[in-house]
């Protein structure tokens, strides 16, 4: 592949903190490498703004390799930017080409409120986990690994959901800021497995019950979630979401 | 001389010896008892979990916004444990052999037979959590071989192991909070541990978002907080990791052990640019189907696929026919390091290998082809049924080398290279894991304790999960039995106070400076002295060299360094400057350690002590020790030795061949 190097001209979300409102600035930057990823594109910059005296820009990041879900940048109206099945660490500036304008915004959700600039506080999506999106099992109560023969159908399909980074990129799609993708990927992992199943019922209406609370929208099922989903959970994971809480609501007797 | 605290007796009989002795605390008392946990990682989330159900009350930290982002998350490969569901000759005594022996004979032989022992019960575990490893029709956990062994005792879920386990330990971790049982502190720093007469009782953190500075109480500090790679700058580590937490505990008391042994992985893809900011893995269970070479002609400046196969070295198979692809990481990485500075390198810097993916679709696309009964199949029916099988199970780590490099591997070979990606070294720790300050545990890849000179792969997770689910929970009651009596002691007393004025003073001296390089920078040329001359190949001159260089780099730093923002706000360089600060410092242990320990062994290569044909040379007569460094003042170190007693194997030179 050619590389190249380009210039392009950056608007960037401000905003000092929560409280602060915010606003677009204007950055130019000079040749970028075709083969530096997005991040890097920001490290290049932010060491510029600092020799300058001026204030970096906070993002989000970690990993950079895709899988520990921290970063999250809305690039040109799409979380992650313009590649399929991507996140933004991974994403590479031969997305771009020379004389650009790229866009570069939070996620923005209700639940997910501003910390600085590009960083948001995603503890909801822990709080949600807190309410059932476990296996309660103790350490030491196992039994042998193989005791329980799992349909490699289902445990694939488990291992599909499960693949989740909890980025939030789902949210940040969703013109209702659902975090459904998110809750149904959670129940879906583990109700596909039979250990998963005696807290079933419990499980998904609890899980539900705290992502209403935590301000997230409700789902019109406009399938923007899987679009942007840097893992590819499908939203078929929502429909089964939909099924465990109709059959839990149902044969509730409480 | 340090003593480990091995329990007496056959190798075999040690942990449940231990286990069956040791203290133990009773349900009214564990309520009252605190337990700080720094660090949410594999060992860190499934102590805090483990240690919260068993009633203690916890106090879990990470830096990050969530527990489930820590590093672990990234482990690709898998898990080792010896459960010989493959009838093929495993046993706890393997496992045990092959990590030694991995090791080059630097690890402690009832420390690592306890791992081994307890591998079984974690794949359980997990299992039972809800782990969606990789499973055959049947409806069985399947297996795949790892480096420096010759059975299939790996589990895996695709190339997202370390995913689905720190998911598994994250969620356990989740219902102890939601219990109550765990409090979780996410952008918090670890910034000093706090000693009050001898025992480690609460630390110091910064709220990364305010910028305020907290104390917390703990009848006992267990650090979890992974390893110092990112001291090379450029590693596979994620960018947040750091040794900070662990090098205050050292300056604190703890005994630092063997920050030399660094395990430098064979299959990274090979650095691109300046800009460049980490380095990703590509997983070793590659090697379980890739083949690794070199064009046979030096300075061949043919595209991969224009070469013939008569004219390809297949170095590794070549050298080690018992063993080939599937050698050992510090072997296959010395192996492609001699190559690529012998001329033989591909790629436009010439610092590459490459990795073959082309016979494995072959064989699996003629395997598929006979599964689906079709006698005669044409080359491109082969291409395509070969790609979707190797897709199945290496796909997203095909799919990554693509969005890096722009290259499409199932077409092309991949170029690698060694990157710096594991810390085998660590807080020096007894058999019960407790660091040389009473009541400061260290576990997982932050402490030194079984991985010897080299680590297999996928035993870092094994260990991570080993310590925090079966090791923690009983050696840390043997200590907090002796506790019951210690009231919660306020955070008001004199040593927290005293402890968070040391703290605050250095912030403010470091956002003081005021000066006009960035962290970033100064950071980047102490990876450069680092990878230089203490990387893949050492000599005692260079490490001289570099000793000084890191000092001179030292007074750069903290004359010059630059630190945008202030001090009570979110403010991501500062905490990066303190980061690179203790980086700098543990860069210059690393190189005495690395120049003190006059031998090769494992990762630790002394061009001056090889074997004719290449290898480490290990001096066991002097150097069959662990070096444990106390810190004495800046540029001041005294070396304390544990003495390496192996009853069970018998150490010689590693073979592979």
């Amino acid at each position: 592949m050619e590389h190249y190097n380009m210039n392009l001209t950056l608007k960037v979300w401000r905003q000092r903190n929560s409280k602060e409102k915010g606003r677009f600035e204007t950055y130019k930057v000079e040749n970028i490498s075709s083969e530096m990823s997005f991040l890097e594109m920001f490290d290049v910059l932010n060491d510029r703004l600092i020799t300058e005296g001026k204030d970096p820009i906070a993002f989000d990041h970690d990993c950079r390799e895709g899988i520990c879900g921290m970063c999250s940048m809305y690039i040109n109206g799409k979380p992650h930017g313009p590649w399929k099945a991507n996140t933004v660490c991974q994403l590479h500036m031969r997305a771009f080409k020379d004389g650009d304008t790229i866009v570069v915004e939070p996620w923005r959700a209700k639940a997910f409120p501003v910390i600085k600039d590009l960083v948001v506080d995603r503890s909801a999506f822990d709080r949600i986990i807190q309410a059932g999106g476990f296996i309660s099992v103790n350490t030491g109560n196992a039994v042998d690994a193989n005791a329980i023969p799992i349909e490699k159908e289902n445990a694939d399909k488990s291992f599909a959901a499960a693949a989740c980074i909890g980025c939030g990129a789902c949210v940040a799609a969703c013109k209702n800021s659902s975090a459904m993708l998110f809750v149904a990927a959670k129940v879906s992992h583990l109700a596909l497995l039979p250990q998963g199943s005696p807290e079933r019922k419990t499980r998904v209406v609890s899980m539900i019950n705290q992502m209403d609370k935590e301000g997230f929208g409700a789902c019109t099922f406009t399938n923007a979630c899987e679009a942007a989903c840097p893992k590819e959970i499908l939203v078929t994971n929502i429909a089964r979401l939909n099924h465990e809480y109709m059959m839990a609501s149902f044969e509730s007797d409480k | 001389m340090l003593d480990a605290k091995i329990p007496k007796g056959k190798l075999e009989d040690k942990w449940t010896e231990y286990k069956g002795h040791c203290k133990l605390v009773n349900p009214a008392n564990k309520r009252k008892l605190e337990i700080i946990v720094v660090g949410t990682g594999l060992a860190g989330a499934s102590a805090a979990a483990s240690l919260g159900e068993l009633g203690y009350k916890v106090k879990a930290f990470c830096f990050q916004d969530s527990p489930r982002r820590a590093h672990s998350i990234a482990a690709q490969g898998g898990i080792n444990a010896a459960k010989n569901y493959q009838n093929d000759g495993d046993s706890i005594f393997r496992l045990f052999y092959d990590t030694i022996k991995g090791g080059d004979y630097r690890s402690r032989e009832g420390n690592v037979y306890r791992l081994a022992e307890v591998s079984a019960n974690i794949i359980d575990q997990c299992v039972a959590q809800g782990v969606p490893f990789a499973r055959e029709y049947g409806g069985l956990l399947s297996n795949r071989s790892f480096g420096g062994v010759q059975v299939q005792r790996t589990f895996y879920a695709a190339g997202q192991t370390g995913q689905q386990l720190l998911i598994g330990a994250y969620q356990a971790l989740e219902r102890q909070v939601a219990l109550g049982n765990v409090t979780m502190y996410t952008r918090h720093e670890m910034l000093d541990v706090v000693v009050i007469d001898g025992k480690a009782r609460g630390i110091v953190c910064r709220n990364l978002i305010t910028g305020e500075l907290e104390r917390f109480f703990g009848h006992a500090v267990v650090l979890c907080t992974g390893g110092y790679g990112n001291v090379f700058y450029l590693s596979t580590n994620a960018m947040g990791c750091n040794v900070t937490a662990i090098w205050k505990a050292h300056k604190k008391g703890a005994y630092f052990a063997n920050p030399c042994f660094t395990q430098i992985h064979p299959t990274c893809i090979p650095v691109s640019g300046d800009y460049q900011s980490k380095l990703t893995l590509m997983s070793e269970s590659l090697r379980n189907d890739g083949r690794i070479w070199v064009p046979k002609k030096q300075n061949d400046t043919r595209k991969a696929n224009e070469i013939p196969e008569e004219e390809r070295d297949y170095y590794l198979e070549r050298r080690y026919p018992a063993y080939g692809n599937l050698v050992p990481r510090d072997v296959a990485s010395r192996a492609a390091k001699e190559r690529c500075d012998a001329g033989y390198g591909v790629g436009t810097s010439k610092q590459a290998v490459y990795l073959d993916y082309a016979s494995a679709i072959q064989r699996y696309g003629k395997a598929e082809a006979h599964k689906h009964g079709i006698d005669n199949p044409s080359p491109e029916q082969i291409k395509q049924m070969g790609d979707e099988a190797v897709k199945e199970k290496y796909g997203n780590l095909f799919d990554m080398y693509e969005k890096i490099t722009g290259e499409n591997p199932y077409e092309v070979p991949m170029r690698i290279y060694p990157a710096v990606h594991y810390t085998m070294g660590g807080l020096w720790v007894d058999y019960e894991l407790m660091t040389s300050v009473k009541g400061l545990y260290a576990l997982g890849e932050c402490n030194y304790s079984d991985h010897g000179a080299n680590r297999l792969g996928a035993s870092a997770l094994m260990q991570g999960l080993a310590d925090g689910y079966f090791v923690i929970p009983y050696t840390i009651g043997n200590y907090l039995a002796d506790e019951i009596r210690t009231p919660v002691i306020p955070t008001t007393h004199p040593a927290f106070e005293e402890t968070e004025k040391n703290v605050a003073e250095r912030i403010n001296k470091l956002m003081n400076i005021q000066g006009t390089e960035t962290v970033e920078s100064l950071h980047k040329r102490l990876g450069k002295i680092m990878w230089d001359k203490c990387g893949m190949s050492r000599n005692a001159e260079g490490l001289k060299e570099a000793i000084e260089e890191i000092r001179a780099l030292k007074k750069e730093f903290w004359s010059n360094v630059k630190i945008p923002g202030s001090v009570d706000e979110f403010n991501p360089e500062l905490d990066k400057a303190g980061r690179v600060a203790d980086f700098i410092e543990l860069g210059e242990l690393t190189c005495i350690d690395a120049l003190q320990r006059d031998e090769s062994c494992g990762a630790h290569f002394r061009e001056d002590h090889q074997t004719p044909e290449g290898e480490a040379l290990r001096d066991d007569a002097n150097f069959m020790y662990v070096s444990a460094w106390q810190w004495k003042s800046n540029d001041e170190w005294e070396l304390h030795k544990e003495d390496l007693v192996y009853e069970e194997v018998h150490p010689t030179q590693r073979s592979y061949k």
